[in-house]
């Protein structure tokens, strides 16, 4: 449905996004990761045709964002970051008004009108005036009027942010059932977020793509690396050689809290240790209070792929 | 074509319905309403509307951007422009919704003025020619002041610049009438020639010419032009 090839885009001589490759199927929800400033909010922009890239192209449903710009506008509802609306309409008149831009006839915003004052839950705020309203209702006046025309694609920038943990499930809610028959982009960077709606994620970071698949294999995979938490009683100078020397063991890291001593393995991916370590915990005479794999959340994963720093 | 309409009708109720508006349209009746009774002092005064012809022209150097400022540069301001941009409208569409609201908000003030002229023909009996042309003048003239001001609201988000920079756009056409004396050969000529005054003076002494029509339409197309490009800009900024 969407399609990005090479996508390069400079504000003056800093480059916000460089070199980014995408694409999105039809029915799908893309979900972007990435820090504040990593280029999430310029690649939506060039999406709905805001902002033109410096280089690179983008299609949506076959038509050209900036060469036919017109065709591939009214195939977008689209959510900025910011949530623009006009204060001093009311949020009746507001959605009309945006229903005709996007070339709705009358009958057709009259009828949508209902359903979509339903499924964002505005029904008795539709005479109110949007500046009375409280950031959680601005927030889904601007998903109504982004879903209003029935678009093919939605544009979702930071749907969920600075609004109660109340409407946040509500909105994520909101977003996965309209990803049933609508393709649906959307940034975030809460990792939980993206995870629980998104079918595919895109890490971005500093302008560029470090890492796309799904929430699952991300979590999974990453990395060929496995990790075991074990809490041992021994002495620690002689527990760390012994679990360093276990073949498939990459690194042991030894934690005292409150005189329990647990040591957290790394290990090449595959590879089941948990016999291989209690056998030699139980050689050497020492105790084994516990073992545990642990897997890497995506928290990490992002973390681990946006900084340069090794953790 | 719709689009422009709906874009139109927005911005007509935002005038009807802002104190701005208000405020402009009170301090024009009352401005050109001295203007209007400064003359009717004389021992022998002349049944003419040409005072306040003169002088509507002066208080819209003031109030046209007062009016216009508003109309893109609260867009840029409140981020709104970026759902009106990506939604399927084109730009010129855009461009004349907004000043075609303007000019329905300008029309209406100058309606209003007529009372004076129904006030002159009631009591007196004026030539009306120089009234009519008066009102024709006066109502290009005005237009031409819109376009101005809506081209410096394409160009900042502040509402205050919008209306500094239209301000001094109309002053200087407003003097430039004097290039024809102070500035020698060809260039005084043509910097004269686009003076706003000399070509609504006509008009207002109740002559009508093509050269000023022609003069009044290109300046509103221009400035249009310039609206429609500028805010196309935007995109590759």
């Amino acid at each position: 449905m969407i399609q990005a090839e090479g996508l390069t885009h400079y504000y003056g001589p800093y480059p916000a996004i460089q070199d980014v490759n995408f694409g999105v199927r039809k029915g799908e929800i893309l979900g972007f990761l990435g820090p504040n400033g990593a280029g999430k909010t310029t690649t939506m922009r060039i999406i709905t045709g805001f902002v033109p890239p410096t280089r690179g192209t983008v299609t949506l449903d076959g038509f050209d964002v900036v060469e036919q710009s017109l065709e591939s506008r009214r195939r977008v509802g689209y959510l900025p970051e910011t949530v623009p609306l006009y204060t001093d309409m009311s949020v009746n008149s507001y959605l009309k008004y945006m229903g005709t831009l996007r070339g709705m006839s009358p009958k057709a915003i009259k009828s949508r009108l209902g359903d979509v004052t339903d499924v964002c839950r505005l029904g008795d705020y539709q005479k109110t005036q949007i500046g009375k309203l409280s950031k959680g209702f601005r927030q889904r006046v601007g998903i109504a009027q982004a879903i209003l025309h029935e678009p093919q694609v939605l544009v979702l920038d930071e749907p969920t942010i600075g609004i109660d943990p109340i409407q946040v499930v509500e909105t994520r809610r909101l977003i996965q059932e309209l990803g049933k028959d609508q393709t649906v982009v959307l940034s975030s960077h809460i990792l939980p977020e993206v995870s629980m709606i998104c079918d595919r994620v895109l890490i971005i970071n500093e302008g560029r793509i470090v890492a796309e698949d799904t929430p699952k294999n991300l979590a999974e995979g990453l990395q060929g690396v496995e990790r075991l938490e074990v809490e041992i009683g021994g002495p620690v100078a002689e527990v760390i050689p012994v679990l360093k020397a276990i073949r498939g063991v990459t690194d042991v890291v030894h934690a005292n809290r409150d005189d329990r001593h647990t040591y957290t393995i790394q290990a090449e991916s595959g590879q089941d240790l948990r016999d291989a370590i209690s056998q030699a915990v139980i050689s050497n005479g020492w105790s084994l209070r516990g073992l545990q794999m642990v897997g890497m959340s995506l928290e990490e994963i992002f973390l681990r792929l946006t900084t340069h720093e090794e953790l | 074509m719709r689009t422009a309409q709906a874009v139109a009708w927005k911005e007509i109720q935002i005038y009807f319905s802002s104190p701005t508006a208000y405020i402009v349209g009170l301090i024009f009746l009352a401005l050109t309403g001295f203007f209007f009774t400064q003359d009717l002092g004389d021992p022998f005064p002349e049944a003419t509307l040409t005072p306040f012809f003169d002088g509507a022209i002066i208080v819209f150097v003031l109030l046209a951007p007062a009016l216009t400022m508003r109309l893109l540069a609260e867009e840029s301001k409140l981020g709104t422009i970026e759902l009106l941009l990506t939604s399927p409208v084109r730009d010129w569409e855009i461009i004349i919704g907004k000043y075609v609201a303007s000019l329905v908000f300008f029309l209406v003030l100058v309606a209003l003025s007529f009372f004076y002229a129904i006030l002159l023909f009631v009591y007196a009996s004026p030539d009306p020619g120089p009234v009519y042309a008066g009102y024709f003048g006066l109502i290009l003239y005005g237009s031409a002041a819109l376009a101005i001001g809506l081209l410096t609201s394409t160009m900042t988000n502040n509402q205050i610049v919008s209306a500094v920079v239209a301000m001094g756009i109309l002053l200087a056409l407003f003097f430039a009438d004097r290039a024809f004396g102070s500035v020698s050969g060809l260039a005084g000529e043509i910097i004269g020639e686009m003076g706003l005054r000399s070509h609504y003076d006509d008009f207002a002494r109740g002559v009508i010419d093509t050269t000023n029509i022609v003069y009044f339409l290109s300046v509103i197309a221009f400035f249009l032009f310039l609206s429609i490009r500028t805010l196309e800009s935007r995109r590759w900024r």
